[in-house]
């Protein structure tokens, strides 16, 4: 009974019959298009082509001109240098360290905040709340927390009689350090996205539920999980492209130390580039990070799909 | 009539309000800048620089009483953080045109910076009419300006690396001699003594080393044992490295006993807990450059401060840079603005006192001669140093906060921290050294 209910409605999918019918482009929806694709074009698509030009040039940043052709040399150095690799590692990994919680954390809190029967604003308030706050004040707040001896958290597991490990300053917890900040601060994001994914869920649906003798745990397993697909898909899509382009928290916390433990690949290409001068090979190494950013999020969206399809 | 209080007329009364409060105050030529891009009047100077703390708080005494001294001139200043972030800034800055017109810079970026044409060459007769001859500034300063012969730059100071240490805590280690001042702790025995009696003093440290994110502090450190070990790290520019593994390996054991194998410093404290843990009496040695006597001194901590130790006894040298003003190039140089940046230059290099004060020994030598700078305490102790000072290796990838420092000074904290063997991070440095070295020079 309750797996019939459950079939997703599929309307928006099949119902395009519009579609076909208008093959040629009229100039007014020219004219509508044409604020998006004139800027897309001058600072999207110009900015790669130029930029897939640079990386095959040996381009310094204080000297006018594209410099020496290199051909495919900065690749080569990009695709052999340790520096490179450790830190598209760092990024992966901080990838792997912060989206599942992320995804699982706000459903999550969405799920329980939604079924609060009073004071509903004030949590969505709160978890929503540290998403608004700028990256350097939450470096700020996350490096007063983590100082060593006096720090937050080091008290707080003194007073416990646990010794703190030194947060940002030892390599092996670093990384982990600044997820978890990462997690606390941008957690607000996916929370109000699935908050308005749960409002889409029919009232009936859960009725019929509880009529049938569902509880509450198999309502969530049953009934708001699955009907949250396409939302979570969405999620983790978004989530995994935020995680990838990881920057600015790093670079003011650990500025990508202890020993480049936390260097993500995008203060890698940036210090290449604009701080060594040397912007042909932070191009090549940039273009690197563009196909792996751009190959994870394929591959991830046509695993979901797919799964999605097997529903 | 209702019409009458249209919006538009709001809109357009307002516009002329604005309007007008912008001409009473002389904004106007500071909106066109904002909006056109044209450059403020000759009588403005952007000043930009790297000091926060204490420095910062000095440098904006210099600068209210260079204001005060000379109205005429409209200085406007803005401070960004020190190292990458300030130096990617300023060059980003000159390329697109829209530089400060005057800006300080480390002595070890500016050749960097020439050989980058991002400055302006300084001719010796524009020096001459303010009084700034070579004459009146400490030669090495003066000589360590120039690039392959032409002056690029007006050093302010040196900044050597020094020895803070707690007077009272000293004392009860009969560390002190009758008149009170810190024995000599030259030679590596002596030195690492010389923390043990302090560690069994104060119960906690016996002396203090930011090791944890900090490879400007670990680079001195390494970098200072290494040259009073005679070694050199790169030759030709940068396009050689002449790494002395014996020697290196040498500094880097020395430093790794005072950390984790006696347990005389901590090996996991950042820049700011270091300082916490020695203006609070847990250690009675301090290690760093000489920019944080403010701190101590507002914290009313009794210390003193020498020169760093002949750890390995051989001819003295102590690491050191210079902060030095430099006029960042325009495409079209105004020689009015030139004036009244050299005119600011002058105006903070007599504000000097103010500077020495917080650590810095003065190069410019009507401060440095002068009594009042003599009498300073403990400011003047280790003004001597200056002549014994090694700047970084001249190379594209060196410098305050460049990337040799980063490379070196992550080897080197990895060794005090415990996580690496002395000769695995000497290895690891000379790959690191030898990538940059074959890597062709962006300028």
């Amino acid at each position: 009974m309750a797996t019939e209910t459950l079939t997703r409605p599929r309307v928006g999918r099949r119902a395009r019959p519009g579609r076909a019918r208008r093959a040629h482009p009229t100039p007014a929806g020219l004219g509508l298009l044409a604020p998006f694709v004139v800027l897309y074009l001058l600072f999207l698509v110009g900015p790669i082509a130029y930029l897939a030009v640079m990386s095959l040039f040996n381009t310094s940043l204080v000297r006018p001109g594209l410099g020496g052709f290199a051909g495919l040399g900065n690749y080569a150095e990009a695709l052999t240098s340790s520096e490179f690799w450790s830190s598209l590692w760092h990024t992966v990994l901080f990838t792997i360290m912060t989206t599942p919680p992320l995804v699982v954390l706000a459903l999550a809190l969405a799920i329980l905040t939604n079924r609060l029967a009073r004071g509903r604003w004030f949590f969505r308030l709160v978890f929503f709340a540290p998403y608004v706050i700028p990256s350097s004040v939450m470096a700020l707040i996350w490096v007063w927390i983590y100082t060593p001896d006096f720090g937050l958290y080091s008290s707080w597991l003194s007073s416990l009689g646990i010794a703190a490990p030194s947060w940002l300053g030892d390599p092996n917890w670093a990384l982990a350090s600044i997820a978890l900040g990462t997690i606390w601060w941008t957690l607000g994001f996916n929370f109000v996205l699935y908050l308005a994914g749960l409002q889409e869920i029919p009232r009936e649906l859960y009725e019929a539920a509880a009529i049938d003798g569902g509880g509450p745990w198999q309502q969530i397993r049953r009934i708001t999980i699955p009907m949250l697909g396409r939302t979570t898909t969405l999620v983790a899509v978004l989530q995994v492209i935020t995680s990838l382009k990881v920057f600015d928290q790093m670079y003011i916390m650990t500025q990508g130390g202890p020993d480049f433990s936390t260097r993500s690949a995008v203060q890698y290409i940036f210090e290449s580039g604009f701080t060594n001068y040397r912007v042909g090979y932070a191009s090549a190494a940039s273009m690197l990070l563009f196909l792996v950013i751009l190959a994870v999020s394929v591959g991830w969206f046509s695993l979901v799909r797919r799964a999605e399809r097997g529903v | 009539m209702a019409e009458d209080f249209t919006r538009r007329r709001l809109l357009q009364s307002a516009a002329l309000a604005s309007a007008g409060a912008f001409g009473l105050t002389g904004c106007g030529s500071y909106l066109a800048t904002g909006f056109a891009g044209s450059r403020p009047p000759p009588r403005t100077v952007t000043y930009w620089d790297l000091f926060t703390g204490g420095d910062g708080g000095r440098m904006g005494e210099m600068e209210d009483a260079f204001r005060k001294r000379r109205p005429e001139i409209d200085l406007r200043t803005a401070t960004f953080l020190w190292g990458d972030p300030y130096y990617t800034k300023l060059s980003l800055a000159i390329l697109g045109d829209q530089p400060p017109d005057l800006a300080v810079s480390h002595a070890t970026r500016v050749t960097g910076y020439a050989r980058a044409d991002l400055l302006q060459p300084l001719a010796a007769d524009d020096l001459a009419r303010h009084g700034l001859t070579a004459d009146r500034f400490s030669r090495a300063a003066w000589e360590a300006s120039h690039v392959d012969g032409t002056l690029y730059a007006i050093p302010l100071d040196t900044h050597p690396w020094v020895l803070y240490y707690n007077t009272e805590i000293c004392e009860r280690a009969g560390l002190l001699d009758s008149d009170g001042i810190l024995t000599s702790l030259d030679g590596p025995d002596e030195f690492a003594d010389a923390m043990h009696r302090v560690k069994e003093a104060t119960g906690g440290w016996g002396g203090m080393l930011a090791i944890n994110i900090n490879t400007p502090s670990t680079f001195r450190f390494f970098y200072t044992l290494y040259s009073q070990l005679g070694g050199q790290l790169l030759a030709d520019e940068g396009r050689r490295v002449v790494l002395d593994e014996e020697k290196a390996v040498r500094a880097l054991s020395y430093g790794r006993r005072l950390t984790v194998e006696e347990g005389l410093m901590p090996a996991d404290v950042d820049y700011e807990g270091a300082v916490a843990l020695f203006a609070s009496g847990k250690a009675g040695f301090y290690i760093q450059g000489e920019w944080e006597v403010t701190t101590f001194t507002e914290a009313k901590l009794p210390f003193s401060m020498v020169p760093f130790p002949n750890v390995f006894g051989g001819p003295y040298v102590v690491e050191a840079d210079s902060h030095a003003f430099v006029l960042p190039r325009f495409r079209n140089p105004d020689p009015r603005r030139t004036d009244a940046a050299l005119t600011v230059a002058r105006g903070l290099l007599d504000e000097s006192l103010t500077w020495a004060e917080g650590g810095h020994v003065p190069v410019w030598q009507p401060v440095q001669r002068s009594e009042a700078y003599r009498s300073l305490d403990p400011q003047s102790n280790y003004a001597a140093a200056v002549d014994n000072a090694v700047y970084h290796p001249p190379a594209w990838y060196s410098g305050s906060g460049s990337l040799l420092e980063i490379h070196v000074g992550s080897a080197v904290a990895s060794v005090l921290a415990g996580q690496a063997t002395p000769e695995a991070a000497v290895a690891r440095m000379g790959r690191a050294l030898q990538r940059l070295a074959e890597t062709p020079s962006p300028l």
